[in-house]
C-alpha cells in the first residue's frame, strides 16, 4: 500500500481482525483444551472445564482402547501411498502437455478434469460391487487406487500449471553450453520442477488424508482411516468429550501443519489455475 | 520445435493416465446406467430382469426424492451465500493494514484442514448439543431454553457446519484476488471523491467477479456431494429433513440394497453435476487459452 495507515487505524484493523480470527479458530481451540481433561470435566461448563486439572490421560486411552495407531497407519498408508502413485502417474503426462503441446493437449487437459466433475456417489455402486468381488472390500489396496484415480485430475493439473511456467529457453542455453541429455535433467529441469511437484504432493495428501465419502463407505474395521475412526464417535450417544478431542487433534494435527505450509499453492491447486 | 520423436515420446508419457482416466469413467459410468435399467436387488437373489425406465419412475416418484432435491438446493445454496458474503468480507478485512496478519491468516484458513468427519462431531457434541454443548451453556447463562439445533433445525445445522468448513476456501481465493487488484485505481477514485462503499461497489466488486464465480462453481461441485457430515451427524434425519440427494442414494443403495433404484438415483446425480459443471468447464477452459 502506496499510502500510510494511521497508528490508531492499524490498532482497530488488528483489533477486529484478531477477534474474527480466533472465532472461526475457535472450535479447534476449544478441543485442543477438552483433549487435556479428563472425560468427567470435559462435560463441565466451559469455565469448569479450563479450571479443572490439565492431564495427558485421554490420549493415552485413545490409544489403549481402540488401537489408534493403527488407524493412523491406514491414513499414512492411504493418504501417501495414492499420492505417490499418482505422482508416478502424472509427472511424465504433465511433463509432456507443458514441453510438447500438440494440437489436442487442451482438450485431453479438459476432458480430464471432467472426470473429476463425476459425483462420486453416482459410481457408488459399481465401485463398492467391483471391490466385493474381487474381496477389495475394507483394503488398504482398494482405497489408495480409488483416491489416486479420484486425485489424478487435479495431479495432473497442478503439475502442469507449474512446468508450463519453466522456460523452454533455458534448456536450449544448457545444450549449447555443451550439457548431455542426462545433466541437462538433473542440474537444469528437476531443480525448477521439484518446487512445483513438492507443493502439489503436499495438497494431495491433504486431499486424501480428508476424503470421507469413499473411506466411509468401503472400509470397516480393518482398513478404516481416521476420516472412518472418528465417524465411529458418532454411533452410541455415550458422551466420550475428552477421548472424541484427543483422537481429533491427533488426526488433524499433522494436516493442519502441511496445510500452513501450504497455503499459497493451495489457491492454485484448487481452482485448476483458473485463480494465481 | 518438437520433432517427430519427441511427439511420440510425448504420446507414450501421456497415454497411462489417459487410459487409466478412461477406464475409471467408462466401466462405473457404463455399469450405472446398465444397472439402472435392471430389477436388481441384493437382498433378493434370482433373475435380474430389463425393466427400463422403472426404476427411474420409482426414483423420482418417492416422495424423499423431492424432500432431497429440495434439501440439495438449500445446502448448497445456504453453503454459498454464507461463503461468499463471509468470505469477501473475510478478505477486505484481512486485507487492511495490521499486526499479526500472517498468524489470523492461519487462524481463519484452519477449518479447511479439518477432516469433514471431526468438524462434524466436534459441531454436534460440543457445541451443538443441547445438555452439554457450549451453546447450550451459553443459552443457559442468558437465562433462555437451549436448543437442540440437530433435532429441531437439521439442515440449517449442517448448512452452519459446512459452512464453516468452506469459509476459508472462499476467503482465501478472495483474498488472493483482492491482492492482486491495482491500488492506484482505488486511489485514483478516492481522489475523485469516491467514498469506501462506490469504491467497493464499482471497483472491488467487479474486480472480484471472476473469482466469486470460480468459488461458486468450484463449491458447487463439492457441496452437490456433501456426505459425511450428514452422515455422523442426523443421519439424515429426522425422517428425511436433512437427507440430500447424495445420501438419498447411499442409503437405497447401502442400506437397502436396491441395486436398481440407487443407480437410477446415481444418473439423476450425474446429470445434476454435470449442468454445473459445463459452465466451470467453460470458465477454466478461457483462462487456459489467456
Amino acid at each position: 500500500m502506496a499510502r500510510a495507515v494511521t497508528t490508531q487505524r492499524k490498532a482497530i484493523n488488528t483489533l477486529i481482525a484478531w477477534i474474527v480470527g480466533l472465532l472461526i479458530f475457535f472450535p479447534i481451540l476449544w478441543i485442543f483444551i477438552l483433549s487435556f481433561h479428563s472425560e468427567g470435566d470435559a462435560i463441565k461448563s466451559p469455565l469448569e472445564v479450563i479450571t479443572s486439572t490439565w492431564t495427558f490421560e485421554s490420549y493415552a486411552t485413545v490409544q489403549e482402547r481402540s488401537n489408534y495407531f493403527r488407524h493412523f497407519w491406514n491414513s499414512v498408508v492411504i493418504s501417501v501411498g495414492s499420492t505417490v502413485l499418482g505422482l508416478i502417474i502424472a509427472v511424465p503426462s504433465a511433463w509432456a502437455m507443458a514441453f510438447v503441446p500438440g494440437k489436442r493437449t487442451k482438450d485431453v487437459l479438459m476432458w480430464m478434469l471432467s472426470t473429476k466433475m463425476l459425483p462420486p456417489v453416482g459410481v457408488l455402486l459399481p465401485i463398492y460391487l467391483i471391490c466385493q468381488n474381487l474381496g477389495l472390500l475394507d483394503t488398504r489396496i482398494a482405497l489408495v487406487f480409488i483416491l489416486m484415480m479420484i486425485n489424478l485430475p487435479i495431479i495432473i493439473w497442478m503439475l502442469y500449471t507449474y512446468f508450463r511456467e519453466i522456460p523452454g529457453e533455458i534448456l536450449e542455453a544448457a545444450r549449447m553450453d555443451g550439457a548431455s541429455l542426462r545433466e541437462e535433467v538433473i542440474y537444469v529441469l528437476l531443480p525448477m520442477a521439484v518446487p512445483g511437484i513438492a507443493s502439489t504432493l503436499l495438497l494431495n495428501i491433504i486431499l486424501a488424508w480428508n476424503e470421507a465419502f469413499w473411506t466411509l463407505t468401503l472400509t470397516a474395521a480393518k482398513a478404516a482411516p481416521l476420516t472412518a475412526f472418528i465417524a465411529s464417535y458418532s454411533s452410541p450417544e455415550g458422551l466420550f468429550y475428552a477421548k472424541l478431542s484427543a483422537a481429533s487433534i491427533m488426526a488433524i494435527a499433522p494436516i493442519l501443519i502441511m496445510g500452513w505450509f501450504s497455503q499459497k499453492q493451495l489457491v492454485r491447486g484448487l481452482t485448476f489455475g483458473a485463480v494465481k | 520445435m518438437a520433432t517427430k520423436a519427441s511427439r511420440t515420446a510425448a504420446r507414450a508419457m501421456i497415454s497411462p493416465s489417459v487410459i487409466l482416466l478412461l477406464g475409471w469413467m467408462l466401466i462405473p459410468l457404463g455399469l450405472t446406467i446398465y444397472f439402472s435399467l435392471l430389477r436388481y436387488n441384493l437382498l433378493m437373489p434370482g433373475a435380474r430382469p430389463f425393466v427400463g425406465w422403472e426404476n427411474y419412475e420409482f426414483f423420482i416418484t418417492n416422495p424423499a426424492f423431492t424432500t432431497a432435491l429440495i434439501n440439495t438446493l438449500l445446502l448448497v445454496g445456504g453453503v454459498l451465500l454464507i461463503t461468499v458474503i463471509g468470505g469477501v468480507l473475510l478478505a477486505l478485512l484481512l486485507n487492511l493494514e495490521m499486526w499479526g496478519q500472517g498468524i489470523v491468516r492461519i487462524l481463519v484458513i484452519a477449518p479447511f484442514f479439518v477432516m469433514p468427519t471431526v468438524s462434524a462431531l466436534v459441531w454436534k457434541n460440543m457445541f451443538m448439543n443441547p445438555v452439554n454443548g457450549l451453546f447450550g451453556y451459553l443459552a443457559k447463562g442468558l437465562g433462555l431454553e437451549p436448543f437442540d439445533f440437530l433435532s429441531q433445525a437439521p439442515l440449517a445445522s449442517i448448512i452452519g457446519i459446512v459452512s464453516w468448513q468452506w469459509l476459508p476456501f472462499a476467503t482465501l481465493i478472495l483474498l488472493t484476488a483482492i491482492q492482486s487488484l491495482d491500488s492506484e485505481q482505488l486511489e485514483a477514485a478516492e481522489m475523485d471523491g469516491a467514498g469506501p462503499f462506490s469504491r467497493f461497489f464499482y471497483i472491488t466488486l467487479p474486480h472480484l467477479a471472476r473469482a466469486i464465480t470460480v468459488v461458486v462453481l468450484i463449491q458447487t461441485i463439492f457441496l452437490l456431494s456433501i456426505f459425511a457430515e450428514i452422515f455422523v451427524t442426523t443421519n439424515g434425519g429426522p425422517g428425511n429433513a436433512s437427507t440430500n440427494l447424495t445420501f438419498l442414494i447411499y442409503k437405497e443403495s447401502l442400506l437397502s440394497f436396491d441395486v436398481g433404484a440407487g443407480s437410477a438415483g446415481g444418473v439423476i446425480a450425474i446429470i445434476l453435476a454435470n449442468i454445473v459443471a459445463i459452465f466451470l468447464m467453460r470458465m477454466i477452459g478461457k483462462n487456459l487459452d489467456a
